[in-house]
């Protein structure tokens, strides 16, 4: 690289390109989230006591992630890569700092021009956020200051050997875990009467105290340390156990942990977390049910609110005194035998004109299908049936003899919904192997192969929108249940994209995906209606879950927890290439594979 | 054996079927059981078959009916206008963008911010003609460039997956687009400036009353359609870009830049959105995050309506769907005893996309599709 200098001047020049391009995305990123008026919202939510909050972190993670990204090489074979140098370090830096002139320009803007008649964050408020409550000079020191700090951290990123590189992303991770979840780790605390200790984490204004926050992080960072590679090896060696008795005995053990937690927990968690997982419950339950029909069957249906408010509205009916029309009072579980028998009419009406579509047709149709329900029950037509816009209120408690299920006890909604949870993933589980579901894998990889291979695909992809409708009518059957009462309002069409984005965040076919899906995305932003732990994402909730769901199939549609088979399906070509070039080339993809 | 298992595959395939054809025969017999309960109290009021469902239903007066279709058809011209980018990406590329009603969106709110401006200048009272102008110029760039943009982020690197890889993608780009709108502008709804009153008077043209805003909607449609058959048919651009629709390889191998190509596409679709974002802005004269929603579904019904990947389709099924919803409320709910019908707008639109998919998939026109997006 030093020696020819034509070919150094190219790669600089070269460099130089890519620096002011990403710097310039960079700068326009940060001045866009500003406008959108995510940092004015968000900087309620303090996570280290009078350092940062919510706020500022959305603009920090920006200028960190493009230094990382500027100073990426691509690793061609067979050209010389330059090493690694102080020059990629100089390039995240300067991108860093292309991204702070973004903001002074914005600070400089909004001092001097008005322009708050079309854009409503262009405020004060924003000013002041910018400059710190200080001078526009002291602002722009700041963040130049911080922005080529974050660049150049972003660039070393790639320098740093993998020891260093996973202290630093075990310390940043875990702390912001600690900032998030610190509503959960109050409750559990105090449920377990250690209120010292999130006394000591925590600042009484909300928020980490700084002291606490760099002991938790020298811990967090030591950790793998201390480890290392144990805790690999452990899963190592129960996967290489491979005995079936071996196997059986460990899922059993896991198994049980798991339940003994789930079950024991709640009591020592209050009312607001308990509810917060029953709202995670009610998406899962929704989750569970697309997953059948999006990620087994690979059917698309956007409109799969319309099972949920079928469920809501035939428990509504049933069991609500002011039903307008038909009011018969029964008990839960009576209705629910007509949820499932209503269910599984709408999943045949709504499944049977669609099944022949092909995919895309399917999703608008369905789509359509959804927004039809819902305008049916908002409409003049059916109000003296279903109540129009003012819905069915006063829809009675669940009553189990001893127990009783009701809205203002969260804790009873959780275990109700925990049963269903159990049941839904119990179904899917026995599904996915048993023939029907390998049929429905089958229909979703090549519908026209699997016809011939003698699978009937018409029953078949009837089958998944039934078992998907019934599941979700449940989850709709425990929320008019929970809430009290049903609106056309909670049925909008956004809960049907808000599952889907969950189903393909956590993994398209994949039971633990959709789990983990549902509980980092309900639990932490939050459903259509119902805040999760960062509440202040309200306004925002849709934003970030259309850009994850673009992020998402751009660089990894499996999902998180993928399922190998729709793994390969996906990256079948690259499978393909690889297999062409020999084994050695197989193997070190599956190298890149792990440390993804 | 086998015997037993082609029978029952038989029977159990034409189960499915024989529903579909009972629900044919349905939604036929009632679409004309409401038209001709219309027909007959037209002529009638009194006699027995028209007040069977609804006694109280009067019928319409000629002006009423002859207003429902001037307003469907100018809305349909617009619907025929998104419907427009709809048909072309999904000719070329096989995919339904889901975010191009958002790009429709985005071409209103940029009118309604230059219109502001221009209001606030006083050039759009005292020269009118011009500010329509500037405002369709900037709003076909802004759209043409969120098409352009959201192509090269969201959709070239898909082009390989599977379909529905980037339809969930789109609907994703439709979802940030809209609430970044919502995060820059706020909720609340915005109003155009109030419009010439040489523009927006009544005229009576051949008996029919009909406000000067929606002849202008109709020209203006007709005139970016004339604009745009040319581009395709006449132009050497349009044969490349029917080239990459009908094979990209082959396309390619001819020496036609087929990503530049789908730029293009991306782009005019856009523009064909923004011109009809500016038309919407002067019919309704408000505008919100959420405007580019529905008109968006409705305009891809409209693409099916007229068979996809067909441009005079497209804009034919635009305004074919346009007088339906704006029409069967009244002729063919009304008749039939369903109160409270003008709420039924939308799900009448939707319901027309299922019947062209139950009775004629390929759309009233016909698709013209490649050969592997035929399957």
């Amino acid at each position: 690289m030093m020696t020819d200098t034509s070919a150094s001047k190219k790669l600089f020049e070269q460099n130089w390109k890519r620096i002011s391009f990403w710097g310039s995305i960079c700068a326009l990123s940060q001045v866009f989230i500003c406008l959108v008026g995510l940092p004015s919202e968000l900087n309620r939510r303090i996570l280290i006591e009078s350092t940062l909050s919510l706020g500022y972190l959305f603009i920090l993670w920006i200028p960190l992630v493009f230094g990382y990204i500027v100073s990426k090489m691509v690793e061609l074979e067979g050209v010389e890569n330059p090493k690694p140098g102080a020059a990629d370090l100089l390039s995240g830096a300067l991108t860093g700092l292309f991204g702070s002139l973004g903001l002074v320009l914005l600070m400089l803007g909004i001092d001097n021009l008005d322009m708050r008649d079309p854009l409503i964050n262009w405020n004060p408020k924003l000013f002041r956020l910018l400059t710190f409550e200080n001078s526009i000079g002291f602002g722009s020191l700041v963040w130049i200051a911080v922005g080529v700090g974050l660049g150049t951290v972003g660039a070393s990123l790639h320098q740093m050997s993998s020891q260093i590189r996973k202290m630093v992303a075990y310390a940043t991770f875990g702390l912001f875990s600690f900032a998030v979840l610190e509503d959960v780790i109050d409750d559990l605390s105090e449920g377990f009467r250690l209120e010292w200790l999130s006394d000591m984490i925590y600042a009484k204004k909300g928020g980490m105290t700084v002291t606490s926050m760099i002991v938790l992080a020298v811990v967090l960072a030591l950790l793998p340390l201390i480890t290392r590679g144990k805790f690999k090896k452990t899963v190592d060696r129960y996967r290489s156990d491979a005995t079936p008795e071996n196997q059986r005995r460990n899922s059993v053990v896991l198994f049980s942990i798991i339940a003994v937690l789930v079950i024991v927990l709640p009591w020592f968690l209050g009312g607001i977390i308990n509810e917060l997982l029953a709202n995670v419950g009610l998406f899962l339950l929704l989750a569970l049910g697309l997953n059948i029909v999006v990620g087994l069957a690979g059917l698309l249906d956007l409109g799969y609110v319309a099972f949920f408010a079928v469920g809501g509205y035939t428990t509504a009916v049933f069991t609500s005194p002011n039903s307008p029309w038909f009011s018969p009072e029964t008990h839960f579980g009576i209705s629910l035998l007509v949820v499932v028998v209503m269910a599984t009419l709408a999943g045949l009406l709504i499944g049977a004109p669609v099944i022949r579509m092909r995919g895309d047709y399917l999703a608008i149709v369905t789509l359509g299908f959804g927004e039809i329900i819902r305008l049916l029950f908002l409409s003049d037509w059916l109000k003296p049936y279903l109540g129009g816009s003012q819905g069915i209120t006063n829809i009675p408690a669940i009553d189990l003899g001893p127990w009783e299920v009701r809205g203002a006890d969260p804790r009873s909604v959780f275990y109700m919904v925990l049963a269903f949870c159990v049941l839904a993933i119990y179904v899917s589980w026995r599904l996915q192997g048993s023939r029907l579901g390998r049929a429905w894998m089958a229909i979703r990889e090549d519908e026209s192969v699997a016809e011939v291979m003698g699978i009937n695909t018409v029953n078949s992809k009837l089958m998944a929108f039934v078992v998907g409708a019934v599941l979700a009518s449940f989850s709709g059957a425990v929320l008019a249940a929970k809430v009290g009462s049903v609106f056309p309002k909670s049925f909008e069409i956004l809960v049907s994209i808000i599952i889907l984005v969950v189903v393909i965040v956590g993994g398209m076919g994949s039971i633990t995906g959709v789990m983990v899906g549902s509980l980092v995305l309900i639990g932490i932003l939050g459903g259509p209606r119902q805040p999760g732990l960062l509440q202040e994402f309200q306004n925002f909730k849709l934003l970030i879950y259309g850009a994850l769901l673009v992020f998402m199939m751009l660089k990894r549609p499996e999902g998180l927890v993928p399922t190998a088979r729709r793994t390969r399906e996906l990256h079948q070509e690259e499978y393909l290439q690889d297999a062409w070039l020999g084994d050695d080339e197989n193997e070190e993809r599956e190298e890149v594979g792990e440390q993804l | 054996m086998s015997e037993i298992v082609k029978k029952r595959f038989k029977s159990r395939v034409s189960g499915v079927d024989r529903f579909l054809t009972f629900i044919r025969v349905l939604m036929a017999t009632l679409i004309v059981l409401g038209v001709v309960a219309f027909i007959s109290q037209q002529i009638w009021p009194n006699n027995p078959f028209a007040e069977w469902r609804n006694p109280d239903a009067r019928g319409l007066t000629g002006d009423q009916f002859k207003g429902l279709v001037v307003s469907g058809l100018s809305q349909g011209a617009m619907y025929g206008l998104i419907a427009l980018g709809y048909s072309m990406v999904y000719g070329v590329l096989g995919f339904i963008n889901f975010a191009h009603g958002e790009v429709f969106m985005v071409g209103t709110m940029s009118g309604w911010i230059t219109s502001e401006k221009l209001n606030d200048a006083g050039l759009w009272e005292s020269n009118f003609i011009l500010s329509l102008f500037l405002i369709i110029f900037v709003a076909i760039t802004t759209s043409t460039v969120t098409a352009i943009i959201t192509e090269r982020i969201a959709y070239r690197p898909l082009r390989s997956s599977p379909r529905l890889i980037p339809l969930i993608t789109s609907i994703g780009v439709s979802f940030f687009i809209q609430n970044a709108v919502l995060g820059l502008f706020g909720p609340a709804s915005k109003g155009y400036p109030r419009l010439p009153e040489w523009l927006s008077k009544q005229r009576s043209i051949f008996t029919v009353e009909i406000a000067g805003t929606k002849i202008l909607v109709m020209v203006v449609a007709g005139l970016s359609m004339a604009g745009l058959w040319y581009l395709v048919e006449r132009t050497q651009t349009g044969r490349a870009m029917r080239a990459v629709a009908e094979d990209k390889e082959i396309a390619s191998l001819m020496g036609i830049n087929v990503n530049r190509t789908i730029v293009i596409t991306f782009g005019v679709g856009g523009a064909m959105a923004g011109v009809g974002g500016i038309l919407w802005g002067l019919l309704f004269r408000s505008v919100t995050h959420m405007t580019g929603f529905l008109p968006g579904i409705k305009a891809f019904t409209a693409a099916v309506v007229g068979g996809i990947g067909n441009m005079g389709g497209a804009m034919a099924g635009g305004v074919f769907l346009g007088s339906a919803e704006s029409i069967a409320p009244m002729v063919i709910l009304e008749p039939l005893g369903v109160p409270g019908v003008s709420q039924l707008k939308d799900a009448v639109a939707f319901t027309v996309l299922v019947l062209v998919l139950l009775f004629k998939p390929s759309g009233l026109f016909g698709e013209r599709l490649s050969q592997e997006d035929r399957a």
